[in-house]
């Protein structure tokens, strides 16, 4: 009997190799053929300029000489000439721009994921003009980010600025305010130049997630008499939650490596200055294509380990739900 | 524990108008079954009783407070939903449980509803589990134990067996019965299937368009139908209808003449009837008898073996059809020409504007009566 079997599947293990059917093997051939032209691209768009960001950061290249740099190690990001201690990481105006940019990216993007399920839940209750309304919300996340960023500087303007204008008539203050450039207002006019840019967004990304919802959740809810607030947080939030994390994912890493926006209202003050600006400074205004490559290389280090953090907690999280 | 009583109540969704000022009263502790077809308004009456919709004009009570501006949660009642409903992202207990966190129990008068009613309906191995993990059938048990934690005055259940399998449809449509049993509560069951609608009603409503066509016990509907329309609707196969001409009245009944030339007296009312009025003859597939010399002959086109009964589809001619009900294996081939005859104690009678003739005193009900007053004219 099971010599019989044997014999029978001896033939079938001849057309299987490695554990493989010649189905299988073409399958998988055609799926390495089907994305070897985006792995190309990639690999020319994405891990070249990356590859060689890295390889300069362990170099003394210069802008005004890019063909003549030696090898230098680590000394971009940390070194020590006759007992003083030089590199990136010893420099405070780089942790400086680390924090504001941290501060950044929690401050705008909490205020924009409150504020984006807000604008959801009016977006996705019925009334007349809702269709007109999702449309106008988008404006601001159409314009692109240069364009706002100076229409919000002019807004903004200490002597010409609309904003002040109108606040000294309503008499809310005695003098104009220097928005972008007073270190206390500097960084919380970015924030919120960039929420007034970006709510949309994750305003869109949550109505999405919201219209996928039973309605007949909710119905069961009226019945059972659960009170409408309660019924978000113990309902809708969890529900949305998948889509709200992913949401907030995309404008962190957005938000980490900001730049145009803070660039446009405020240069290169150094109360605002992000990572990426202070990378641009090393790299074009001091010509220091090494530094600049060492501090480009860190925020690519931080961001890749903050997404890891995260896909690695979203999956543990994800299936931890399931069983 | 309640009664339900609808006066005249109207809905509109905008200008269209769906239900068209229904009155109906509940009796506590009955089991009531709105039936119709699909778009009949009958699931938008339920939510109207529920307090999912708005009632657009007039009054509805239960347990003789009139509830019109009442929230669902305030009316006393407990709904199921044809989806189930369940909240995706909670377990079994948590669905249960939740509704009642609103009411101020105590955790363990909570604990102790839910463990019973899991009990009852044999869920408790299930109590930790998420919906996604749960088999139709279990979702629907979920959905019902939901319903009766709240320990409600009127359960409302909107097609909650559409989505099951065969089995399970009657395995559940007992455990419903023996809900009702139990509890005593009144119930308001809507379907689609007269067969759900024949076996857990007290009372049956047929609902069409909007408007109630007739209101009785399931025997009610199925031997004294109102009108045509609870005629066709009730009973599978559907009842056939031969067009006719009133040929006498008097008072053994309405002798209605065949479109063949063959005559049956009905025993109905016949007053206000005329002779040579056209009327509708209605019986159903079961009372038609083969005979060699019917009033009516006609070739089998079909036939459908069922096991302990068998269905002939007999062509007339012009179009018409008539469905006939045989008990056991069929003795018939398509093709084979066959005479009918109708037995008159088991027909209808349907004026022109569908409404039936009243049957007279004693000679049709719940039990077949003795064809005495059967006389077919050959």
């Amino acid at each position: 009997m099971s010599g019989a079997a044997l014999q029978a599947s001896a033939p079938a293990r001849e057309t299987m190799r490695g554990g493989r059917s010649a189905l299988t093997r073409s399958r998988v051939r055609a799926a390495w053929i089907f994305i070897a032209p985006t792995l190309i691209v990639l690999a020319l768009i994405a891990g070249w300029p990356l590859a060689r960001t890295i390889w300069f950061s362990f170099t003394d290249a210069s802008l005004n000489n890019l063909g003549d740099y030696e090898f230098i190690g680590f000394e971009n990001y940390v070194a020590n000439f006759d007992g003083e201690w030089f590199g990136l990481l010893t420099d405070p105006d780089w942790w400086r721009s680390a924090w504001n940019t941290v501060w950044f990216t929690l401050v705008s993007v909490s205020i924009e994921t409150v504020l984006g399920i807000v604008v959801a839940l009016i977006l996705n209750a019925a009334f007349p003009g809702r269709g007109l309304m999702r449309a106008i919300i988008l404006i601001p996340w159409a314009i692109p980010t240069i364009v706002s960023a100076k229409m919000w500087n002019w807004m903004l303007h200490d002597q010409f600025g609309v904003i002040n204008d109108m606040l000294l008539r309503l008499g809310l203050i005695a003098a104009p305010i220097t928005w972008t450039a007073s270190p206390d207002t500097a960084l919380w006019t970015v924030v919120m130049v960039d929420v007034w840019k970006t709510t949309p967004f994750m305003a869109l990304l949550i109505l999405a997630a919201l219209q996928m919802l039973p309605g007949d959740i909710y119905e069961a809810a009226k019945v059972d008499g659960v009170h409408p607030v309660k019924v978000f947080f113990r309902v809708t939030l969890p529900l949305i939650k998948p889509a709200l994390i992913v949401a907030v994912i995309f404008r962190a890493l957005d938000a980490l490596r900001v730049f145009d926006l803070i660039y446009v209202l405020t240069a290169n003050s150094r109360d605002t200055m992000s990572m990426s600006v202070y990378a641009r400074q090393q790299l074009v205004d001091f010509q220091e294509v090494g530094l600049g490559s060492a501090a480009s290389t860190l925020i690519f280090l931080i961001i890749a380990l903050l997404v890891v953090v995260t896909l690695v907690a979203g999956q543990v999280r994800m299936s931890g739900e399931a069983r | 524990m309640a009664d339900v009583v609808l006066k005249n109540v109207r809905k509109s969704f905008g200008r269209v108008h769906v239900i068209h000022g229904v009155d109906l009263a509940i009796e506590d502790g009955e089991f009531i079954v709105f039936v119709g077809p699909s778009g009949c308004g009958k699931s938008t009456l339920l939510r109207l009783i529920a307090g999912l919709e708005d009632i657009t004009s007039g009054d509805l009570f239960i347990g003789g407070e009139r509830v019109n501006d009442l929230a669902p949660a305030k009316r006393g009642i407990a709904m199921v939903f044809q989806s189930y409903a369940l909240y995706p992202h909670m377990n079994v207990y948590d669905n249960m449980a939740f509704g009642l966190e609103m009411a101020k129990s105590s955790k363990a008068q909570i604990d102790a509803k839910v463990r019973k009613a899991a009990r009852m309906l044999q869920i408790e191995a299930l109590l930790d589990r998420k919906p996604r993990q749960l088999s139709g059938g279990q979702r629907q048990r979920v959905a019902i134990g939901r319903a009766i934690v709240r320990d409600p005055k009127v359960f409302l259940f909107d097609e909650p067996l559409s989505n099951l399998d065969a089995a399970l449809r009657v395995q559940t449509r007992i455990e419903i019965a023996k809900l009702h049993t139990d509890t005593r509560a009144t119930m308001i069951y809507v379907t689609h299937d007269q067969v759900e609608a024949m076996t857990l009603a007290d009372r049956i409503v047929v609902l069409n368009a909007g408007r109630i066509e007739q209101v009785g016990t399931p025997l009610e509907l199925y031997h004294r139908p109102a009108n045509l329309f609870v005629a066709g609707f009730i009973g599978s196969p559907q009842m056939n209808f031969i067009p006719c001409t009133v040929a006498r009245t008097g008072k053994d009944g309405v002798q209605a003449q065949l479109p063949d030339g063959g005559t049956v007296t009905v025993p109905v009312s016949s007053e206000g009837v005329r002779a040579g009025e056209a009327v509708t003859l209605g019986i159903r597939p079961d009372h038609v008898q083969l005979k060699g010399q019917g009033v009516l002959t006609g070739r089998i086109e079909l036939v459908e073996e069922l096991g302990e009964n068998h269905l002939l589809y007999v062509n007339m001619g012009r179009e018409r059809h008539l469905t006939v009900r045989e008990p056991g294996d069929a003795r018939h081939e398509a093709g084979q020409e066959v005479g009918l005859s109708l037995d008159g104690g088991f027909c209808h009678l349907f004026r022109e504007s569908g409404e039936a003739l009243p049957p007279l005193p004693g000679s049709r009900g719940p039990a077949p009566t003795s064809p005495d007053l059967n006389s077919t004219a050959a």
